[in-house]
């Protein structure tokens, strides 16, 4: 029961260095700022650790932590060959090649009123199926490698991404399209000089909210038909063997890659859209 | 030639009709309007809401489309002229992108219009200078003032150098002060460019302030009611609207917005 009481006091003690950190002018620096969570991060695991020695945990149920990081450091060829495949070549092409036709089929339907009123409700339609019914139908049609987590990644980046673009592209002002006419500008200099410019702070929420989806799909996908390799593989194999450490080893290395490209995109969005006032600091 | 001299005329409109087709039914923006603007007016359009003063201005810039009469602009149809780049125009907000800077702002027509970039680079400056926003070309809209914001508009409506400029309200979101002096400073750019101005106001001082040529328009239909030729000098200190031609100016202007409204 030791472990679990040495836990509990980390934690009280963690939690008022962090209340004292708050309060003072330092936590408004910048190591300040990124001190505060570190501290509440290594409290968590700390206590994680503490709980489920202390109480006598099943490892089947949930491992310590210092378990999970074993686990990864005996463990990282397997990683490192499941994330190529699961995310270098699953999730980031599936991801770009969905975002891009969803960029080229949004000024489809700007240009056209006809495709509104038609792609939109099948676009509507598709991103309403159900992934565990799509993903096996696209496994049989791609085959059992990277090329159908792609496409799985594909359905389901699309719609999001579209739907934010359209709207995005509505959201230039009249005043500010008016201007353009009034200087004589055609239908391309108006989209690229002011509504794909406007639409941008839309595009990136939708890219962001695909970004997450990306992984989710790639890894599911995999539940129905892979090579011997891969994130969501590994999980449904290991999950079968009562290997919760690798499980959770694999869990570990998606919620990095997925904050991670999450980030990324957050990145490239503050260097684009540095004018929006959420942006401006 | 004579249609570039002083005095010609640049807007002809006669017996101009529109009318809106809402849910409401159809409503008679503009009735029977018939002005004609010379070359170097500065004309004044002033009414109440509704008075089809915006409208009129929308139609000469082809923004809308009049539904019976004749308008021309330069001797052309509205469409062509905006096509040839007569006009500048100037609307109640300034409408800057936020994504560029002011001097990138100013360049963006320039860039449709395919200038060449040195020459962008050229009007930018003079523009800036033109309207006192020297040495800000790099700044954001964000980061300047409203009556700043608006100066950089009317630059950016001045950069390609029409010889008509169509300013809607420009300085209506803005307080007094600040509307004086935008006033003095637009009075000294029209006698430095001696464009043809065209100046749409819900505010009688400021359109007998400024104008040669007051029209006086009401609602329901709009239509003008007075059209004023203004004896005022052209030089104007502020001051001179304490003088007793410019009360007088001031109640006809009145005179005729009141007397739009008994017709009701």
């Amino acid at each position: 029961m030791s472990a679990l009481w040495i836990a509990v006091a980390v934690w009280l003690a963690a939690w008022a260095l962090n209340v004292w950190l708050a309060g003072r002018a330092a936590s408004r620096s910048r190591l300040g700022k990124m001190l505060v969570p570190i501290i509440f991060g290594a409290t968590v695991l700390v206590l994680w650790e503490g709980l489920v020695r202390g109480l006598n945990v099943a490892p089947v149920i949930l491992p310590p932590p210092s378990a999970i990081a074993a686990k990864i450091a005996t463990s990282l060829p397997v990683l490192w060959q499941d994330f190529a495949q699961t995310i270098l070549k699953g999730a980031i092409p599936g991801f770009l090649i969905g975002a891009g036709a969803a960029f080229v089929v949004a000024i489809a339907i700007d240009r056209s009123p006809f495709l509104q009123k038609g792609l939109l409700p099948v676009g509507n339609f598709v991103a309403a199926l159900p992934i565990v019914g799509l993903a096996p139908i696209l496994v049989m049609w791609f085959g059992f490698d990277w090329q159908s987590k792609a496409a799985v990644v594909v359905v389901m980046v699309f719609f999001p991404i579209l739907v934010n673009m359209v709207a995005g592209l509505q959201a230039s002002e009249r005043m500010q399209r008016d201007l353009m006419a009034t200087w004589g500008a055609s239908y391309w200099q108006t989209l690229v000089k002011l509504r794909l410019p406007a639409a941008m702070p839309f595009i990136f929420n939708g890219l962001k909210i695909a970004s997450t989806l990306a992984l989710i799909g790639a890894i599911v996908a995999e539940f129905f038909g892979s090579p011997v390799y891969g994130m969501g593989f590994r999980i449904s194999t290991e999950v079968g063997r009562l290997g919760l450490d690798m499980v959770w080893a694999e869990i570990a290395v998606a919620a990095l890659a997925g904050s991670a490209l999450y980030g990324l995109v957050s990145l490239i969005e503050r260097w684009v859209t540095f004018w929006h006032p959420s942006q401006r600091h | 030639m004579k249609d570039t001299q002083a005095g010609a005329p640049v807007i002809e409109a006669k017996g101009l009709n529109l009318v809106f087709q809402t849910a409401d039914g159809p409503v008679q923006a503009l009735k029977d309007v018939n002005l004609t603007v010379n070359r170097g007016d500065f004309v004044s359009f002033i009414g109440p809401s509704g008075c089809g003063k915006t409208t009129f201005l929308r139609c000469i810039a082809a923004l809308e489309h009049p539904t019976g009469g004749t308008l021309t602009v330069n001797g052309m149809s509205p469409d062509e002229a905006r096509r040839k780049r007569a006009y500048g125009y100037v609307f109640q907000a300034a409408g800057l992108y936020p994504w560029r800077t002011i001097a990138g702002n100013i360049k963006l027509p320039l860039e449709i219009m395919g200038f060449d970039k040195a020459e962008q680079d050229r009007r930018v400056s003079q523009v800036l200078e033109l309207v006192e926003l020297k040495g800000f070309g790099k700044k954001f809209p964000w980061q300047l003032s409203g009556g700043m914001q608006q100066r950089a508009s009317i630059a950016r409506a001045l950069a390609f150098d029409a010889d008509i400029l169509l300013m809607d309200e420009p300085f209506g979101a803005l307080d007094e002060i600040v509307r004086d002096r935008l006033n003095e400073e637009t009075l000294k750019l029209w006698a430095r460019t001696e464009k043809t101005i065209g100046f749409v106001t819900h505010s009688i001082p400021e359109a007998v302030y400024l104008s040669t040529k007051i029209v006086v328009m009401s609602p329901r239909p709009g239509r003008i009611t007075d059209i004023i030729d203004s004896p005022l000098p052209k030089e104007r200190p502020l001051d001179i609207r304490d003088s007793r031609e410019f009360i007088e100016i001031a109640h006809r202007v009145r005179e005729g917005l009141r007397a739009g409204h008994h017709e009701d």
